[in-house]
């Protein structure tokens, strides 16, 4: 992966002067690097991982794991169906897996009572769905590579040889 | 109670003066750290976890678990194409400094002289005058990358008529490597003065601009070098205290000998980690090699364009900035960058005489640290 790429998947606020010195490009390199990474859509978005625990009065939010079975359609296979479902805002990830069911869905909603009724009105009676398991998450330990918890600082000696 | 000459002359006391100084101040940014600031990679950990709670708490063999040694000799084989011997030409040590020690009074006879390339880390030079012999240091310039030279060598051999040298690359402080080619030479000027080698190899998986070669792959080196290494730097692990030595199976017999009286063995779980490290650790150590290799850039062109020449490190995750357009001794330099700026740097007369007039800076630290310090630098220089 090229590294600037490895930079900000690391931290998507590091400026591009200090990705030029870490890279040893120039600045416009950079930006140019970051434009067409953004055009051509390998750069899809820019998010801040937040531990909604911490968060002073949230709004509530509920999550669900949903595991789908779906009857593939004949030659666009699990697309079609899949974009069907995904097209749902309440639905912020869907992924196609091998096992025991075919789609997994991360769906979110403000109580469980939403979410219940989209699996009950949207999702299960979709054309094409067979079935549906829904388990509801009750703490994020870990989120895309990130620990939530605040680690304590690993005590180094301040000089060593 | 009385303190041995020997022991008493030893400390380089202004030193410690200065690193007591560090140690008791706060908001320090320390570039004078010399392991890794990532931590041991979690699957290493998790397998100390596991070897604990299974009891693996007793002695082990003196000269390390047998699946140990296995496993090295199976990675250097594999990594380098190196054939050691398990049973009879590898011993387990706790760190390569315990190796150092180990394999200086296995074969150092009173006033034997030894070669060191200066500048040293800190180790060569009180290990072989405790085993009794004299340490001769070879100075090593900033214009040829802190690297001795066959020539360089060969007068030395001349002059001090030598029974060994110690090799250390990449180099603690200098971070200076050697190319194959390079070593090929060394190794000529070697076998014909028939010198017995020290090879501290603990960095050689951070070597970031060409393959680093281990001395006993080259042609007549492996009956005259004792190759140390560990996993101390490359798997972050420094904490684990674990090494190894491999040579002749008569020299790692000899060092055994000692070991099995001083030391007994290597902790039992850092040996159990090291198995971890060395069966599946490789993806960590090249994800930390890439972050090292970026720092270096961004350390080495700052230093530069602030007007303090600092050649380009091969290895580790050290550069040595000169500080010679400063005129200021280096101790003096960096107590008053820790007093007015709190950066703490090493003075590079910690690392021999001739290395007065730079400093050691670690960048095993987070790219926000190394900025910070920097920033500092710069703004104590006036530039």
């Amino acid at each position: 992966m090229d590294e600037i790429l490895e930079i900000l998947a690391k931290d998507a606020r590091t400026p591009v002067e200090d990705i030029a010195k870490l890279t040893g490009r120039s600045v416009m390199q950079v930006k140019t690097a970051i434009r067409q990474y953004e055009k051509d859509g390998t750069i899809v978005q820019y998010k801040t991982v937040i531990n909604h625990e911490l968060v002073k009065s949230p709004k509530t939010i509920i999550r669900a794991l949903i595991e789908v079975s779906v009857t593939p359609q004949k030659d666009v296979g699990f697309d079609y169906v899949a974009e069907r479902i995904y097209s749902f805002p309440e639905v912020v990830s869907c992924y196609l897996v091998s096992g025991a069911y075919d789609l997994l869905l991360i769906v979110e909603g403000e109580n469980i009572q939403t979410v219940a009724d989209f699996v009950a009105s949207k999702l299960s009676p979709m054309e094409h769905v067979k079935g549906t398991t829904t388990h509801f998450l009750l703490k994020k330990y870990k989120d895309d590579g990130q620990i939530l918890k605040k680690l304590h600082n690993r005590k180094r000696l301040n000089i060593s040889y | 109670m009385r303190i041995a000459k020997k022991v008493e002359e030893m400390a380089p006391s202004g030193i410690r003066a200065f690193f007591d100084l560090v140690l008791g101040m706060q908001d320090v940014i320390s570039l004078g750290v010399g392991e890794p600031d990532f931590v041991t990679p979690w699957h290493i950990r998790e397998k100390a976890i596991y070897c604990l709670e299974k009891g693996y708490t007793s002695y082990t063999s003196n000269k390390g678990m047998p699946e140990l040694r296995r496993t090295i000799a199976n990675y250097l084989h594999k990594r380098h194409g190196i054939s050691y011997d398990p049973e009879e030409e590898i011993l387990i040590t706790v760190g390569v400094s315990e190796a150092m020690d180990l394999a200086a009074r296995a074969t150092i006879e009173p006033g034997d002289r030894i070669l060191v390339p200066e500048p040293w880390y800190v180790m060569y030079g009180p290990i072989i005058d405790l085993a009794g012999g004299k340490p001769v240091f070879l100075t090593t310039k900033l214009e040829h990358g802190f690297k001795i030279t066959p020539r360089q060598l060969d007068e030395a051999v001349r002059k001090y008529k030598p029974t060994g040298l110690v090799l250390n690359y990449p180099s603690n402080p200098t971070g200076a490597s050697y190319t194959k080619a390079e070593l090929q030479e060394l190794c000529q000027a070697i076998e014909r003065h028939d010198l017995v080698v020290y090879s501290d190899e603990i960095y050689d998986e951070l070597t970031y601009d060409f393959e680093h070669t281990p001395l006993p792959t080259f042609k007549g080196m492996r009956k005259r070098v004792i190759y140390l290494n560990g996993v101390s730097k490359s798997f972050a692990m420094t904490g684990f205290r674990l090494g190894w030595a491999c040579g002749p199976a008569k020299v790692i017999g000899a060092m055994t000998k000692i070991h099995q009286y001083t030391m007994l063995c290597a902790p039992i779980v850092s040996q159990m980690a090291t198995m971890e490290a060395l069966k599946s650790g490789f993806k960590d150590v090249l994800d930390m090699k890439r972050e090292y290799m970026r720092r270096r850039r961004f350390m080495v062109d700052a230093l530069n364009a602030m007007g303090l020449v600092c050649h380009n490190p091969e290895g580790a995750f050290y550069v040595f900035p000169s500080i010679q357009s400063i005129r200021q001794p280096s101790l003096e330099f960096a107590k008053d960058l820790l007093k007015k700026k709190r950066v703490a740097v090493v003075p590079g007369v910690a690392f021999g005489e001739s290395a007065e007039g730079f400093v050691r800076m670690s960048y095993a630290s987070s790219f926000e640290n190394l900025k910070e310090a920097i920033v500092r630098i710069k703004s104590y220089l006036g530039t």
